[in-house]
């Protein structure tokens, strides 16, 4: 099969799953095969078999013949849009668990559902659309809280259960509904349950796939629909299945995890595709890790990435919501379009250099670029772990920084986290003290921040052709702001190690 | 075909002489749905050709005539702006400039200033020039991966509304693809060949879109690329729009 062809690299081993598990199934072959082809080889034709045709579903269990195995993401389709079985390609609507919109896009998507479904039409379900503010807060474009009000009309309008509102600018802290990056915040706050599909107006809506759930990234125009219907027309993706086994190595992170992956299968390595990750390293990740390595999915083009859930999962979901859930997982005999292994003890950390998120090199190959400036934050890198790393990384060094360190917490919980939990291994110390020792800037208020560029005002922006060593997940030109500045997206070590030298820097100098 | 610029009659082959590919029965939205929201924007503009002019036939007539009886045909034609691969959301739209409400004309118009504004200054040629916010270009031209990044729909909205009419490129991201079917700011067209490295910044194209696919031609050239089939998003743009698709799926009523 084409996938052999596909993967050739020496770190990896692939196995082609053919199509054949398929066979099975005498009313879905044709459209089966023909999805796989199609992600396979583009020059296929793409013209389409049939939208909505009328599907006999029939459960595979009470036909006596071969049970089809399914993934975690058709498993989770198949049940969203109640038939017993979907295969790749099939177009089915899904039955949506949990919409989230922020500023940026909010404000369009209730417009459109307005304009669609009339000026008194009510959104399909107030407590399954969640509102986070979060992109452009603390700034004082007038657009940009022009925007913030009219989440506020919409939701107070519409009854929306979770808004997480934000009226003082000047202090964060006085906003006890705030939270800050979506992402993250959608985590915290127990809107990420196993085997529910969420959908989000933001790319990296990707990352709550961590909890074995469908999450994937919208435009304003399908969740002005979701808003009305509480619908989406969506494709079943096929499933490329990444293994990760062996021992992370105490100088690796997740972000070390998933810039090899995207470097080996570039930026659109896996359009239209889910990325299922699994092996003995993923099991052994915290949550927080597990959502940094599906946050970063949409940068090779996936539609979305999935863990299977276990006690690590489950052990942080119920401690965040009572509401029902039931995890699913990948049958043995399910059918994946690629496999790819990795013995992670063999990892070394690595940096995406500009301005490509696949344009991978190890961290000790860049030690002689010179940087000027670091930032630790955004829903990828601000996490309350990505901040204790960092602190680690400083405490064990007992350097000072060499560059200016911006330190963005991504949300109000991990603020607190930054001032309250002791670092281990260093006496008690929080991370704020570790930051203030090292000569770091003040943690900042919670927000997406520089990690998109935003308003000219935005902390930390890059106002300057400047060069950035970043925990963030995209280093496009001026992504964080300057056409002409280049960003090295690296892990909170790598971040922190290279804040030390003031040179893109591998951080097992510090940390051995 | 002609080597100099030729007007656009003189550009299309007459569908007598067509045999690679049918421009048969490409169903605008317009026709069809014109009774129900007008998914598909004033942005684009559906050009006939030949003798079959642009009427817009009342729905009700519509849904009587034979649907595999050619309604019209899509044709664009113009000044293409070429790029290469992996142009990414930031480059089409920077986050700084996305604060605005497209749905606004006044904000269509800032947002359609912006198009393009976050390439990087290798690209000489602006897409729209400082302080318009019209492009003279209508069609894009890309490589691999064009739209890849973000989930904002200002991207192509503010293509769109610069007056770009369709992109021809080799693969888009899934995002992008999604929003521009979704909007109908935008016909995201993907080609069989690499024609980015082969059209430059200001030739004149054309491109015919059928069922089976499309043509575009590069008059400044002289050569002719073939287009695939939109695919699965066709069904979605044929009714009008995600909306549109789904009022004729009975999901969604209508509006009075």
């Amino acid at each position: 099969m084409a996938a052999s062809s596909v993967i050739s690299s020496s770190s990896f081993l692939c196995k082609s799953s053919s199509s054949k598990k398929d066979l099975g199934i005498s009313s879905f072959p044709k459209s089966s095969q023909i999805s796989i082809h199609r992600c396979q080889k583009k020059s296929i034709s793409r013209k389409i078999v049939s939208v909505m045709a009328p599907q006999k579903d029939r459960s595979p269990g009470t036909t006596g013949s071969v049970k089809t195995g399914m993934t975690m993401t058709e498993k989770i389709l198949a049940r969203a849009s109640e038939k017993s079985l979907v295969v790749p390609g099939d177009n089915i609507w899904v039955n949506v668990d949990v919409l989230m919109t922020h500023d940026v896009c909010g404000p369009g998507a209730f417009g459109i559902f307005k304009r669609e479904f009339g000026d008194k039409a009510k959104v399909w379900d107030p407590e399954k659309i969640v509102v986070i503010p979060d992109h452009y807060i603390f700034t004082a474009d007038k657009r940009a809280n022009r925007n913030v009000d009219i989440m506020r009309e919409h939701c107070r309008e519409q009854n929306i259960k979770y808004f997480y509102d934000i009226t003082d600018l000047g202090n964060f802290k006085a906003n006890p509904d705030y939270k800050g990056v979506c992402h993250v915040a959608l985590a915290q706050e127990g809107h990420c349950r196993p085997g529910e599909v969420l959908l989000g107006t933001d790319s990296h809506t990707c990352t709550a796939g961590a909890f074995g759930q469908f999450a994937t990234g919208i435009g304003n125009t399908d969740a002005g629909f979701v808003l009305g219907t509480g619908k989406i027309l969506l494709k079943v993706p096929p499933t490329m299945r990444f293994i990760l086994d062996g021992e992370m190595p105490s100088y690796l992170q997740a972000k070390d995890l998933i810039l090899q992956i995207i470097g080996e299968i570039s930026v659109a390595g896996a359009t239209y595709k889910t990325m299922e990750f699994s092996g003995t390293t993923i099991e052994s990740l915290s949550m927080e890790e597990r959502m940094t390595l599906c946050n970063m999915v949409v940068e090779a083009g996936g539609k979305n990435g999935v863990i299977p859930p276990d006690a690590t999962t489950l052990n942080y979901v119920e401690n965040r919501t009572s509401v029902p859930f039931e995890p699913v997982y990948s049958d043995g005999n399910a059918s994946f379009v690629a496999d790819y292994r990795f013995d992670v003890s063999k990892l070394e950390p690595v940096v995406a250099k500009p301005h490509s998120p696949d344009n991978r090199a190890l961290a000790r190959e860049c030690k002689d670029v010179k940087i000027d400036r670091v930032y630790i934050g955004s829903c990828t890198g601000g996490k309350t772990e990505d901040f204790m790393a960092a602190a680690k990384l400083f405490h064990a060094a007992g350097k000072k920084v060499k560059v200016p360190t911006f330190l963005v917490p991504a949300t109000q919980k991990v603020w607190m986290d930054v001032y309250a939990l002791p670092v281990p291994g260093s006496g008690g110390k929080t991370c704020a003290q570790i930051f203030e020792e090292a000569g770091c800037d003040t943690p900042a208020s919670p927000s997406c921040g520089a990690c998109l560029g935003g308003p000219a005002d935005t902390y930390a922006r890059l106002n300057e052709p400047q060069v950035c060593v970043s925990t963030t997940n995209r280093n496009f030109p001026g992504r964080m702001g300057h056409k002409e500045g280049q960003i090295y997206l690296a892990s909170p070590y790598t971040a922190a190690a290279s804040a030390l030298t003031g040179h893109v820097a591998d951080p097992r100098e510090f940390l051995q | 075909m002609a080597s100099s610029l030729p007007t656009l009659p003189q550009a299309l082959p007459s569908s007598s002489t067509k045999t690679s590919f049918s421009l048969a029965t490409f169903r605008s939205p317009f026709l069809r749905f014109n009774g129900s929201t007008s998914f598909i924007p004033s942005s684009i503009s559906l050009t006939s050709r030949g003798t079959s002019s642009m009427t817009i036939i009342p729905r009700a007539a519509a849904e009587e005539s034979d649907s595999n009886e050619a309604l019209a045909n899509t044709t664009f034609h113009g000044l293409c702006y070429v790029l290469k691969d992996n142009i990414d959301t930031d480059q089409i739209i920077p986050a700084g400039a996305a604060c605005t409400f497209p749905s606004n004309q006044q904000e269509r118009d800032e947002i359609a200033a912006h198009a393009l504004s976050g390439l990087p200054d290798f690209h000489k040629t602006r897409f729209v020039e400082p302080g318009e916010n019209r492009s003279k270009y209508s069609i894009i031209i890309g490589g691999e991966n064009f739209g890849c990044g973000s989930s904002r729909e200002h991207a192509p909205v503010c293509l769109g509304a610069a007056g770009a009419k369709a992109i021809v490129a080799e693969s888009y991201a899934r995002i992008f693809f999604r929003n521009s079917v979704a909007t109908g700011e935008v016909f995201p067209l993907e080609s069989e060949v690499r024609v980015c490295e082969e059209c430059k910044t200001g030739d004149t194209v054309t491109i015919e879109l059928g069922d089976s696919g499309g043509l575009l031609t590069n008059h400044t050239t002289g050569k002719n690329y073939k287009l695939k089939s939109i695919g699965d998003a066709g069904p979605v743009i044929d009714a009008g729009g995600i909306f549109a698709y789904a009022r004729m799926m009975g999901m969604i009523p209508s509006l009075a």
